[in-house]
């Protein structure tokens, strides 16, 4: 028997909207959530459940200018990881930059706070948020989610698409427009470079911590403002200095919960 | 057929051309690719045949376990522990790229992309 058209478009109505419900309903009810990949530590590493950093903004200020002019841990970073210094703004490359108070705070400008904050420089990096949306919307899994709350980069599966770049709210990701190698001044050969069409941003120096060493900025910091550790273990140094200081996060009202915190 | 003996002297012509390279190099043996293995050691990771079919699954593996998996050592057939890295182990003892990858690479047509991101020994002496 042949399908009448009335009763195929009828057919056609009722399978798109519930497609359409399936997945809507699917990701209300997981939010939408980032799993975290199974990671276990392998044997010598430093161990955590969820890695982060606290910024100790006044240590920064207190070193001075010169310290803050040539950050030895933006130079020991980028040194570790081949980064290219590139001095076209729009093709450069960051894993870990300064920035002033307004451009990291947007959302706490205000003339009056400003007057005693903007002095401070901002260490920024990739916040290495516990709900992330550059792994939501990367087409590949190039980036992905650690259960140990290391945001990782696999740059052999990157296509260089740059949704990661869009749904990150930080800047903390940078595209190789152009072969980095030629910007590259001392190279650690222990580390690869990128190659154009590439994303890249920092990595909480996951081939250090797997060596048992802390985090290239953290080890080179010359003011100690830098301090890595485990955010879930109440002992650590990064939950000391939270219990007793005023820290505060970028852009949390956006629910990524970054691991990156800021002590004023 | 008009004008055969002219038809088919063209096409005995034609083929002798076309067949020109298989003509030239009749009988003789173009060399063999010979990668330069390194002198002091003796065996690489796993067996020498082993490397030589399989090298290119083997370091898909070690790049899917290391950088998705997080793990750091391999175990060979004998229970001797690796660091999984191209740049820290295989060219720790294969110091040379070009005489040692490239050689067969280039004989077969292979491009392999590994190179356009990690770095060559050869390519870290450039910098120094």
């Amino acid at each position: 028997m042949a399908i009448k058209r009335r009763t195929f478009l009828k057919l056609l109505g009722i399978g798109s909207i519930s497609t359409v419900s399936v997945a809507g309903l699917g990701n209300l009810l997981s939010q939408a959530e980032v799993k975290a990949v199974e990671h276990k530590a392998p044997e010598g590493a430093l161990k955590a459940q969820r890695w982060g950093m606290v910024i100790d903004v006044k240590k920064c200020i207190e070193a001075g200018s010169d310290c803050m002019n040539n950050c030895p841990a933006i130079q020991a970073c980028h040194s570790t990881h081949n980064v290219p210094n590139i001095p076209d703004k729009k093709k450069e490359i960051k894993w870990i930059w300064s920035d002033s108070f307004e451009h990291a705070f947007p959302e706490l400008r205000d003339e009056r706070v400003m007057e005693h904050l903007s002095k401070f420089p901002f260490l920024l990096l990739c916040n290495h948020c516990d709900n992330p949306p550059c792994v939501r919307v990367c087409p590949t899994k190039a980036t992905f989610k650690r259960s140990d709350g290391i945001i990782m980069m696999d740059f052999h599966r990157c296509i260089g698409c740059r949704f990661c770049m869009a749904g990150c709210p930080y800047g903390s990701r940078s595209f190789n427009w152009i072969d980095p190698r030629p910007y590259i001044s001392k190279v650690n050969p222990e580390f690869p470079t990128r190659t154009p069409g590439v994303v890249e941003k920092c990595l909480f120096c996951y081939q250090r911590l797997d060596e048992g060493k802390l985090p290239a900025c953290v080890e080179a910091c010359t003011a100690k403002a830098l301090l890595f550790g485990d955010l879930n273990d109440p002992n650590s140094e990064v939950r000391q200095i939270l219990k007793e200081r005023f820290a505060i996060r970028r852009k949390v009202e956006l629910g990524t919960n970054p691991s990156v915190y800021y002590v004023i | 057929m008009y004008n055969t003996n002219k038809v088919i002297i063209g096409i005995i012509v034609f083929i002798i051309f076309f067949a020109m390279p298989f003509w030239l190099n009749f009988g003789k043996v173009e060399a063999l690719p010979k990668p330069e293995l390194p002198k002091e050691e003796k065996k690489c990771i796993e067996d020498t045949d082993y490397m030589k079919a399989y090298h290119m699954k083997f370091l898909d593996e070690w790049r899917k376990t290391k950088v998705r998996e997080g793990k750091v050592n391999y175990i060979n057939n004998e229970g001797k522990i690796y660091k999984m890295s191209l740049q820290r182990t295989c060219m720790k003892c294969h110091d040379n790229k070009e005489k040692f990858c490239d050689r067969c690479h280039k004989n077969l047509v292979v491009q392999p992309d590994c190179w356009k991101c990690h770095l060559a020994p050869e390519e870290v002496k450039k910098w120094q």
